[in-house]
């Protein structure tokens, strides 16, 4: 029976292979093209809201009509208009200051982490991941609460002397930082704890032997060493970062908008799809720069081994 | 145990590069280094050599500065050290594990320590091209540790260690990841380089012939203390213990009372038999002792000798054959079982003798060493 154990054999390595990729194609490729095609449409005020639409019953000749309406006229009005570049750059710097900020937060919890006694290490990274058993939604609105003129920062600084009036944190990036730091944490602290958790504790020694007191050891063998989980936990945070809409919308300012607010505007408040496909096309092209750097990166960590 | 277990050899003429004084280390209520003195003369190879646990790992990284001796004294050419930070110590190990920075390329890695005594370029340049020349490295500069073999990864440890001519150079079971082939190249290597460079290496190593071929002198450890220092031939021709005469080699152990003594020759009651010891004076009449002989200086014979002292006869149980020699299992007639190893001269004379032979033993008086209990 080698014959039909062989077959069994091809066929269960096809449907193991086949999975993954049938899921990529249903709920990326697909919904990805058809966003696509929304982008290339004009807005209509219609049922549904675009043009042209694919019409079947009129055959080749209804392909082609299609195919002729589609325009890039939705990308020309994105970067002639400055509302749009700015939403852009604006998430961009957002994401780049935050992860800047979470890469000097986080490397030293997680250096802590992996440093703590063994028995202590499961509690702390429980200790990170906990906050995921509140909603997110309810976590930002309580950052509303403690944010606010009479909330409990304030009261604490008050309290503390080291202000003599309230301040106001709500809608200011203050606010926006705080909140996606807050919020980000554990996307890098956890990549990080992984590097630092795995690195072999002779090498600080060699370092040591050969002549190199331990802060010095810290940046020549353990930050180097820990440059993947430097780098995933980087992307983990910036990539989302970008695209974010809950924190700036409830803690934010209304004077200038994350990419993720004028998505929801033009999507929800004008109507306009194809103009809100767009933008999230060319935001999916940005973001594929770091994503490439990433992948080439893990390609790049899976050869050395 | 003696009183001075190092013995008469275990102090070197000159005045030695590292003494170990009285040293001590716990960890927890474990005493992995008990009150050990110990003195490693300037250019000697020394080895410490001992069972896993035994401490010799533990001395070895007191010395490197990694673990803080509890009690004694640890002295590098005169100064003691045990307050000096590692990065400090003018001394380099070569890691069991080697250690190599797998971020760095070969040339980094052993330029790391010079970068760190603030060496200028061309000097580390220059340094880092010796080295590799050095242990024939010199293509391999720019290769990252995971792209070289398990033997180059070694040398390349040994250079990185080397680059800073440490006054004394420490090897942490150096050849442990190697197999065998590469393990007796690397042995006769690592002799000739420090002799080449006249530097004081200490090795340590649980593999009794590593310690023999290189080592000029042997420290043997057991149960944190030192219990032998000597060179190769002392340590295996007159183990001072029984565990030493265990540990090192095959040996035959025969325990018994002393009952006559002569000056040069005891004669030993056993419940093998009574036996002629040659004897340094180290023993008194009444002591209980052990005679333990070498299975290569028990003869074996088909008849009974006439003209043979400590004759034994047994029955052949086993033999080993292990090409150049062969190994004889004889169940005595009080039931000891005794080895015999015979050199295959002959190339018929493994045939000659067959289990189930009977068999006569013999050994000269000066062959076998008494133990005290």
């Amino acid at each position: 029976m080698a014959g039909s154990s062989a077959r069994f054999d091809r066929w269960y390595r096809r449907v193991v292979i086949g999975v993954p990729y049938l899921w990529l194609i249903v709920f990326l490729a697909i919904p990805f093209l058809i966003v696509l095609r929304i982008s290339l449409s004009q807005t209509e005020l219609a049922q549904p809201p675009y043009s042209p639409v694919f019409d079947l019953s009129a055959g080749w000749q209804g392909v082609k009509n299609f195919v002729s309406a589609l325009s890039f006229e939705n990308f020309k009005t994105l970067f002639g208009d400055w509302l749009y570049v700015s939403s852009y750059v604006r998430s961009l710097t957002v994401a780049a200051i935050s992860t800047l900020i979470l890469l000097v937060i986080g490397v030293p919890i997680a250096y802590g982490m992996a440093r703590s006694p063994r028995w202590l290490q499961p509690m702390l990274v429980m200790a990170v991941i906990l906050p995921f058993w509140t909603a997110f939604l309810i976590r930002i609105y309580a950052w509303i609460n403690i944010l606010q003129r009479d909330g409990l920062l304030n009261d604490l600084l008050l309290a503390l002397g080291v202000i003599s009036e309230p301040l106001t944190w709500l809608a200011t990036d203050t606010a926006i930082f705080i909140g996606i730091v807050y919020s980000y944490l554990p996307f890098m602290v956890l990549p990080l704890y992984a590097a630092f958790e795995k690195m072999d504790d002779t090498l600080l020694e060699a370092a040591a032997d050969l002549g190199c007191p331990r802060w010095k050891a810290f940046w020549l063998v353990t930050l180097p060493l820990a440059v993947p989980g430097i780098i995933a936990g980087s992307l983990l945070c910036f990539i989302p970062v970008v695209g974010e809409f809950v924190i700036p919308d409830l803690l934010g300012g209304s004077d200038s908008l994350f990419i993720g607010q004028t998505l929801w505007t033009e999507f929800f408040s004008n109507k306009d799809w194809p103009v809100a496909s767009a933008l999230a096309t060319i935001l999916l092209a940005i973001l594929l720069v770091p994503i490439m750097i990433y992948q080439h990166m893990q390609s790049r960590s899976l050869e050395r081994r | 145990m003696p009183d001075d277990p190092a013995g008469a050899s275990g102090r070197s003429s000159s005045s030695p590069m590292v003494q170990f004084d009285a040293v001590t280390k716990r960890f927890g209520g474990f005493t992995a280094v008990d009150h050990v003195s110990l003195d490693i003369g300037r250019g000697e190879f020394f080895a410490l050599l001992g069972p896993s646990g035994c401490g010799k790992t533990t001395l070895l990284r007191m010395l490197a500065g990694f673990e803080q001796p509890d009690a004694g004294r640890i002295l590098l050419d005169g100064t003691d050290i045990v307050r000096v930070p590692p990065y400090e110590r003018p001394v380099n190990m070569m890691f069991q594990s080697y250690a190599l920075f797998p971020h760095l390329t070969v040339a980094g890695n052993v330029a790391f320590g010079l970068r760190q005594d603030g060496w200028n370029r061309a000097d580390i340049d220059a340094r880092v091209k010796e080295m590799l020349a050095l242990v024939k490295l010199s293509d391999f500069a720019h290769r990252k540790p995971h792209q070289l073999s398990g033997g180059q990864r070694q040398r390349v440890a040994l250079a990185r260690a080397l680059a800073k001519s440490p006054k004394v150079f420490l090897l942490d079971e150096p050849l442990g990841a190697l197999d065998k082939k590469l393990r007796d190249e690397t042995q006769f290597e690592l002799t000739a380089l420090q002799q080449r460079l006249g530097l004081s290496f200490i090795i340590v190593t649980h593999d009794q012939e590593e310690a023999m071929t290189m080592a000029g002198r042997i420290g043997v450890m057991h149960a944190g203390k030192l219990v032998q220092v000597g060179t190769p031939a002392e340590i295996y021709e007159e183990p001072q213990t029984r565990w030493v005469a265990e540990f090192i080699g095959d040996i035959n152990l025969f325990e018994g009372k002393v009952v006559d003594y002569g000056g040069r020759l005891a004669t030993v009651d056993t419940a093998s038999g009574s036996f002629d010891v040659a004897s340094k004076g180290n023993v008194q009449e009444g002591d209980t002792v052990c005679v333990a002989v070498r299975p290569e200086k028990v003869a074996i014979h088909r008849a009974e000798p006439s003209d043979r002292e400590n004759v034994l006869h047994g029955k052949i149980v086993d033999i080993a054959y292990l090409g150049d020699l062969s190994v004889y299992k004889t169940r005595l007639d009080n039931g000891a079982l005794i080895r015999a190893s015979v050199a295959n001269i002959d190339r018929h004379a493994a045939t000659m003798l067959q289990r189930g032979d009977a068999a006569w033993l013999s050994f000269a008086p000066d062959a076998g060493v008494l133990i005290r209990s």
